[in-house]
């Protein structure tokens, strides 16, 4: 699966949102290709999971991958939750 | 866990700030003064929320400002400033206000001293209980005692 985590300039939250999903995948053992990338980016990279803030959820909403908002992005609970929810459904 | 240390010239406490832009201001100034950033670094962190909307709230009451490494960087480094009052940010496109108490500012060279600040920071934000004492920190020497003797 390919995952993006995305942010304004895709090196400063989005590459901390990516180091705490990969700590994530990794723990569950699902293999993932994980990129970090800004907004602009990400309108035009196809992906089955997008994780970024409240604001660039609403905006990213409506694709082909399933987007979910993280509030706080070096938690590993709330991103494994986040993972699980995507994995599940 | 990582080899990055802080600089503890670059942690404070502070009571307030009148708005993002000045918080953002204070909290780079330990990053001027000890010559790991120019003028122009803090500016650009500031105009990059002016374009681009409050997206370095990266954890609840935590502000990560950062810019690109050729908006004026000299060598790698981190600030950390807490406020103990609240500073507001501009609403987002649903209206709701977030504000920010620890303000972490981010300068870096390249991608490894990048990813070895960003995991130090990361580590600080996961430990629910260090983000709690750091909140209710009183004093400049209270904070740096905290962040020194944290093990992440």
């Amino acid at each position: 699966m390919k995952v993006l985590c995305v942010c304004g300039m895709g090196f400063g939250s989005s590459l901390m949102l990516k180091m705490t999903a990969e700590k994530v995948l990794k723990n569950k053992d699902v293999k993932a290709d994980v990129e970090a990338v800004d907004f602009g980016t990400a309108q035009s990279v196809t992906a089955n999971l997008i994780l970024t803030n409240n604001e660039f959820a609403s905006q990213l909403q409506g694709g082909q991958a399933f987007v979910k908002a993280i509030v706080n992005m070096a938690s590993e609970q709330e991103v494994e939750s986040a993972i699980e929810e995507f994995l599940s459904k | 866990m990582t080899d990055f240390q802080v600089d503890t010239r670059c942690i404070q406490w502070q009571k307030e700030a009148v708005n993002w832009r000045e918080a953002i201001a204070v909290s780079a100034e330990p990053l001027v003064q000890n010559n790991y950033v120019a003028d122009s670094y803090v500016e650009a962190m500031i105009s990059n929320i002016d374009e681009l909307g409050p997206y370095i709230l990266i954890a609840p009451n935590v502000a990560l400002p950062h810019a690109r490494p050729e908006n004026g960087v000299s060598r790698a480094g981190i600030s950390l400033t807490v406020f103990q009052e609240p500073v507001p940010f501009p609403a987002d496109s649903e209206g709701s206000v977030k504000t920010a108490r620890v303000f972490i500012c981010l300068a870096a060279v390249d991608s490894d001293s990048h990813l070895s600040m960003l995991q130090k920071i990361s580590g600080w934000i996961d430990d629910s209980n260090l983000m709690k004492d750091l909140l209710h920190a009183g004093s400049e020497d209270e904070v740096k005692q905290l962040l020194t003797s944290s093990q992440n």
